[in-house]
C-alpha cells in the first residue's frame, strides 16, 4: 500500500513532464517571431502608454506629469487643425476611391475580352513605390511644366497654378495624388466580389427588365457588401494614419495647411525632441482609428448587416 | 426558346469600353510623360515638357544612376528586401506550421493577439522604438530596419501561410512521422514542397512593400550610404527638383524591376494583396 502511494505521484508527475514537454514543444516554432513581434510592437506600444503621461525630451529621465498632455492637446490649436486635415482626408477617401473603384469594377465585370489587360494597367499605380508617385504628379501639376502650363501656352488660362504652393489647395491636390496611387486597389478586391456573385442572380436581374442601375443597385452592392464595409472600415481606419504622400510633398505646409496627426506627431518627436508629448498624440491617433473599429463593430451588434 | 433568348440578350458593351479606356488614360498617361521625359535632354524639356521626346537620349539614366548613388541604395533595397522576405517566411513559416499543423494549446489565443496587434497603429509604437533601437545601437542599422520590417509583417504572413497549411490532407505527415521525421523535418521535407505557392504569394507582397517603404526608413536610417531607394530618390528629386528628366530615369529605374516582376507573377501579387489586405 504504501509502495502504490509512493510510485504513484512519481509516475503521475513522470507523464507530467513527457506532457509538458509534447504541449510545450509546438511553442518553440513560434518563439522567435513571438519575441520579435514583443520586442518590436508590444513592449513600445506599453511604453508608449506611459511616455504619453510624462514630460521627456527623450533623453535621460522622463518625468511624470499625469494627463497634462492631453490636456495640452486639447488647447493646442495645431493638433486641432491637423484633426481636422485628418477628417478632410476620411471624407474624400471613403468616397472618391470607393466611387470611381465601384464604376470601374463594375465595367469590368461584365467584359471579357481584355479584361484581364485592363485590370493589370488599372492596378499598376499601386505597385509603385510613393516617392515616386509623388514625384510623377508634383511635376505635373507645376505651374512650370505641368499640365496647367500647357494649358495655359493653348490659351487655356488658370491651371497654371502652384497647387502644392496654396494653403488651399495644398491637402486636396496631396490626397488627389494619393488617390490615383490607391484607388487600384480596391478596384481589384471589388472585383473580386463581384465575380463571386452567382451569375444567375444577374440573369433573374434581366428577366425581370432590370436596367444598368437598377442591376447594379440590387444585385452587385447587395452582393459585394462585406468587402465594401469592410474596406470602408480600414479605409477610415487609415485615414488617422496618413503619413507618406503628406511628408513626400509638402511635410504638412504651406503654414501646416496640409498638416496631419502624423506628421504633426513626427515634427514633436523628432524635430522638437518632445517625446512624452508626442507619445500622446500617437496614443490619441490609436484612439481614433479604435473608435472606427468600434463604431463598426456596435453598428453590427446592433443588427446591421455589415 | 423566348426565355432563352431574353436571358441570352447582350448588352451593348461599348459603355463599358469606352468608360474603361478613360480610366486607363488616368491611370497610364503621367506614367507615358515618366518614360518620355526620362528620354529627353534638359533644353528639349524646358519646351516640351509632356509630349514625346523628338530624339531619344538615354544618358541620363547613366547620369541618374551616378548622382542618384544607386549603385549604393540599390545594394541597400536589396539587402532590405531579400533578408526581410528570408526573416518572414523562416519565422512566419515555421510559426504557421505549428499553428495550423501541430495545433499547440493556446493557438486561438495566438490567432487574436496577432490580429490585435496587427491594428495596432505604427505611430503608437514609433517613438519608444525609436529610443529602444537607439540603446541598442539600431539605428542607422540596415539589421535595425530588417527586425521591424520582419516584425510587422509577420501577421500577415502568419494570416497567409497558415490558411494554406490548415487546407492540407494529414497524411503525407502521417507517413513521414512513421519513418521517424521530427517536427522540424516534416515542416522542410513535407509541408514546404506543397505550400510553395502560399510562401511566393507572401514573399511577393513583402517585398514590394519593403522595397517602396518610406516612413520607417525615413526615421531609422539618416545616414545617406544607408539609405534604401525610397528616402535616397526623395532626397535626390528635392536636390535635382528642377530636372525632371533626370528624376524621370532615376523613377524608371526604381519601378523598373517591381513592374516586372508584377507583369510575370501578377495573379500572386494580386492574391497577397488581397488576402493580406491590411495596408495602405
Amino acid at each position: 500500500m504504501t509502495a502504490i502511494e509512493q510510485s504513484l505521484p512519481l509516475k503521475k508527475s513522470r507523464v507530467k513532464r513527457k506532457d509538458i514537454v509534447k504541449l510545450l514543444s509546438p511553442w518553440l516554432f513560434i518563439l522567435p517571431i513571438l519575441i520579435l513581434y514583443l520586442t518590436v510592437v508590444i513592449g513600445p506600444s506599453f511604453a508608449a502608454l506611459y511616455y504619453s503621461l510624462t514630460d521627456w525630451s527623450g533623453i535621460g529621465k522622463a518625468e511624470f506629469i499625469g494627463l497634462k498632455n492631453f490636456q495640452d492637446i486639447l488647447r493646442d490649436a495645431n493638433y486641432l487643425k491637423a484633426l481636422l486635415n485628418n477628417l478632410r482626408w476620411l471624407a474624400i477617401f471613403v468616397t472618391v476611391p470607393f466611387a470611381l473603384a465601384l464604376i470601374a469594377a463594375s465595367m469590368l465585370r461584365g467584359v471579357k475580352k481584355g479584361g484581364m489587360l485592363f485590370r493589370t494597367l488599372l492596378f499598376i499605380p499601386y505597385i509603385i513605390p510613393g516617392v515616386v508617385a509623388a514625384a510623377i504628379w508634383r511635376n505635373l501639376v507645376s505651374p512650370r511644366v505641368g499640365i496647367g502650363s500647357i494649358l495655359a501656352s493653348w490659351g487655356i488660362p488658370g491651371l497654371d497654378f502652384a497647387f502644392l504652393g496654396s494653403t488651399k489647395t495644398a491637402l486636396y491636390t496631396i490626397a488627389f495624388i494619393d488617390n490615383w496611387h490607391f484607388w487600384g486597389y480596391l478596384m481589384v478586391l471589388f472585383l473580386a466580389a463581384m465575380q463571386a456573385i452567382p451569375s444567375d442572380l444577374y440573369d433573374a436581374a434581366k428577366v425581370d427588365g432590370a436596367n444598368r442601375w437598377q442591376e447594379f443597385r440590387h444585385v452587385t452592392i447587395p452582393g459585394i457588401r462585406p468587402t465594401l464595409v469592410f474596406m470602408l472600415m480600414m479605409v477610415a481606419v487609415w485615414s488617422f494614419l496618413t503619413f507618406d504622400y503628406i511628408w513626400i510633398l509638402t511635410q504638412g505646409g504651406p503654414a501646416r495647411s496640409s498638416e496631419v496627426l502624423s506628421t504633426y506627431l513626427y515634427k514633436q518627436a523628432f524635430n522638437r525632441f518632445e517625446a512624452g508629448y508626442a507619445s500622446a498624440i500617437g496614443l490619441t491617433m490609436s484612439m481614433f482609428a479604435g473608435m472606427v473599429i468600434g463604431i463598426f463593430v456596435f453598428l453590427r451588434r446592433r443588427g446591421w448587416e455589415i | 426558346m423566348n426565355r432563352f433568348f431574353t436571358i441570352k440578350r447582350r448588352e451593348s458593351l461599348l459603355p463599358n469600353y469606352t468608360v474603361l479606356t478613360l480610366y486607363l488614360l488616368f491611370a497610364m498617361l503621367p506614367l507615358l510623360v515618366l518614360v518620355f521625359n526620362s528620354l529627353k535632354s534638359r533644353a528639349e524639356l524646358a519646351n516640351n515638357p509632356l509630349g514625346p521626346p523628338r530624339e531619344l537620349r538615354f544618358d541620363n539614366f547613366s547620369t541618374a544612376w551616378v548622382q542618384g548613388k544607386f549603385a549604393v541604395t540599390a545594394r541597400n533595397s536589396l539587402i532590405l528586401v531579400v533578408s526581410t522576405v528570408i526573416g518572414v517566411l523562416s519565422l512566419g513559416g515555421l510559426a504557421s506550421y505549428s499553428l495550423a499543423r501541430l495545433k499547440p494549446i493556446g493557438a486561438d489565443w495566438f490567432m487574436l493577439f496577432m490580429v490585435v496587434g496587427s491594428t495596432l497603429p505604427i505611430w503608437l509604437f514609433m517613438v519608444p522604438l525609436f529610443i529602444l533601437w537607439r540603446s541598442l545601437g539600431l539605428l542607422n542599422n540596415l539589421l535595425g530596419l530588417i527586425l521591424i520590417y520582419t516584425a510587422l509583417n509577420s501577421p500577415i504572413a502568419i494570416f497567409i501561410l497558415r490558411s494554406y497549411m490548415v487546407q492540407l490532407p494529414s497524411d503525407f505527415e502521417d507517413a513521414a512521422r512513421v519513418d521517424g521525421a521530427n517536427s522540424l523535418q516534416v515542416f522542410t521535407n513535407v509541408i514546404l514542397p506543397l505550400v510553395w505557392p502560399g510562401f511566393l504569394t507572401v514573399g511577393l507582397v513583402v517585398g514590394l512593400g519593403v522595397w517602396g517603404e518610406f516612413q520607417i526608413a525615413l526615421i531609422f536610417i539618416t545616414d545617406p550610404d544607408l539609405f534604401p531607394v525610397t528616402t535616397s530618390y526623395w532626397q535626390f528629386t528635392s536636390q535635382f527638383s528642377r530636372d525632371w528628366t533626370l528624376t524621370s530615369a532615376a523613377a524608371l529605374m526604381m519601378i523598373a524591376p517591381v513592374l516586372a516582376l508584377f507583369l510575370a507573377l501578377q495573379r500572386r501579387f494580386i492574391e497577397g494583396l488581397t488576402q493580406g489586405g491590411l495596408r495602405m
